[in-house]
């Protein structure tokens, strides 16, 4: 959904609003155009305007991970970011990484290894995780839980989120498990 | 959030022009405190000046053998750089000690520097807080303060900066490089920040008009024996409760220079130069950190939640001082302190 400029409505010269501001970013793969305030955070960019509610909205202050993406292939916290101050760039959510009914190796291994228990963490997670394998920085169990500290699980589901990323790490795909993608 | 207007700075000339123009508004680089900051209506600028489009973002070596980190370089880069790995361990080291991954990518140099000394007061804007509203009384002293200062305070103030990076850029004696309208300046970096005294709204030496553009190392990196130690309530991703850095020059078990800087502890990375000055010269022996530990907390005082920080400093240093000795420092992956 685009918010068209001429609907913003007009303001009172003592209370003037600052302009909106158009922006286009390109959100897996397809360019969005969006008329938007400056206050607009990423993260409500993507689950207000665009219908992507995957990515989660938990804190909303950059403590708890649930609104990780990847901009222009690293990840963020789309809450403490302005969706204005990220014109042009690839923004990948949640909803991106599959490559058409084929999951994407981290969420087949969630599912593999029962990463999870409400479900509300693991769109960030996974978009951490994936940025994780990207930076390349992990190698043993302690780092992946170092470099992924920055995503709070309270069902507690640790031990089986490092499993699954560990296991996406070493090649040894879900994909060759049968349990893979149910 | 309050509303606020948004610009763009074209180079380092420019945004010096616009903050100048407009006392309240406030640059933006990576954004991570001073948005959280927005969210809470503790900072209310009326505009924010973005200057991540400005070419600062090199790593560059200086004429003297030390780097030239770029103000907008992300600390995830500058903690992985080849160099700064190499040369400057302690300080690639306190930066994966902070934050998570995520924040990292985003926080940029010269934002660690200019994030809030802060405490939760000063975030509840339901209470009386000196540093967001000057004169309101500090909620702390009085309060629930097991993270606060023990080292530096005044009676208007107990707030801790929490930077990790900049407790190693202390310890490094690293300086600043701003520019303003009456040009380019260096700062060293013990005058950066500030003590809260009766002022303690205000954070930084830095002027209203002037943007940070590097953070110039000397060359001397403490590269063989050194350690950051972080102590906090979980193993990653909080605030210190106390964190030492350690730089050590060590040569025949003697130490020739001794650098030791703390954060969590005060309301700027806390250095003693007369503990750095005990240490020279000394034998490298528990004895001899022991009476660096006990000179840099001799003036501590504890609020009553955090009077454990004391005890806990003084084991730190010990333990810090004696893991850069040692060349094994500690590591931020595995947790274990050894």
């Amino acid at each position: 959904m685009v918010q068209a400029s001429s609907a913003v409505p007009k303001q009172s010269k003592k209370f003037s609003a600052p302009a909106k501001m158009t922006v286009s970013l390109q959100v897996n793969g397809v360019k969005r155009t969006l008329t938007i305030a400056p206050w607009t955070t990423l993260l409500d960019a993507l689950r207000l305007y665009l219908d992507l509610t995957g990515t989660k909205k938990g804190c909303d202050h950059g403590q708890c991970g649930a609104c990780t993406v990847l901009v222009d292939g690293r990840r963020i916290y789309s809450c403490l970011t302005l969706a204005v101050m990220k014109d042009g760039a690839q923004v990948t959510t949640i909803e991106g990484l599959a490559q058409g009914s084929t999951l994407h190796p981290l969420q087949q291994a969630f599912m593999k290894h029962d990463a999870f228990q409400c479900g509300y963490c693991t769109p960030g997670q996974i978009c951490s995780a994936a940025g994780l394998i990207a930076e390349g920085k992990a190698h043993t169990a302690d780092e992946i839980r170092e470099l992924m500290s920055g995503n709070i699980c309270r069902c507690g589901a640790y031990p089986n989120i490092v499993a699954a990323i560990e296991e996406v790490m070493s090649g040894k795909g879900a994909e060759k498990s049968g349990e893979a993608g149910r | 959030m309050n509303n606020f207007g948004y610009t763009r700075a074209s180079d380092v000339a420019d945004a010096v022009r616009q903050i100048a123009a407009d006392p309240a508004a406030k640059f933006i680089a990576g954004g991570t405190n001073l948005i959280d900051l927005m969210k809470e209506n503790v900072a209310r600028p009326s505009r924010l000046i973005d200057i991540t489009h400005l070419p600062l973002n090199k790593v560059e070596e200086t004429k003297d053998g030390g780097l030239r980190i770029g103000a907008l370089v992300p600390n995830s880069d500058l903690s992985y750089h080849p160099q700064i790995e190499a040369r400057y361990p302690l300080l690639a080291s306190a930066i994966l000690a902070g934050a998570s991954q995520q924040l990292r990518n985003m926080a940029s140099t010269g934002g660690n520097l200019l994030q809030r000394t802060r405490c939760f007061y000063f975030y509840d804007t339901t209470t009386p807080c000196n540093k967001r509203e000057p004169g309101s009384g500090c909620s702390a002293i009085e309060g629930i303060n097991r993270g606060h200062a023990i080292l530096g305070t005044s009676e208007h103030c107990i707030a801790t900066h929490p930077s990790d990076m900049c407790v190693a850029l202390a310890a490094l004696e690293a300086c600043v490089l701003a520019t303003g309208k009456d040009g380019e300046r260096s700062i060293k970096f013990a005058d950066f920040h500030r003590l809260p005294d009766d002022t303690p709204n205000i954070d930084t030496n830095l002027r209203s008009d002037e943007i940070i553009t590097a953070i110039e190392l000397p060359p001397k990196g403490f590269a063989a024996n050194y350690s950051y130690l972080k102590i906090r309530d979980r193993l990653s991703y909080a605030f210190a409760l106390v964190s030492i850095a350690v730089g050590l020059d060590i040569a025949d078990g003697t130490i020739k220079e001794a650098r030791l800087a703390l954060g969590g502890v005060a309301h700027k990375p806390w250095r003693n130069h007369e503990a750095e000055a005990q240490l020279s010269g000394a034998p490298a022996t528990r004895e001899t950190f022991m009476r660096a530990a006990e000179t840099v907390l001799r003036d501590a005082r504890g609020f009553g939640h955090n009077d454990f920080k004391i005890e806990l400093a003084r084991r730190g240093i010990l333990r810090t001082l004696t893991q850069a000795a040692r060349g094994t420092p500690q590591s931020q992956a595995d947790k274990r302190i050894k």
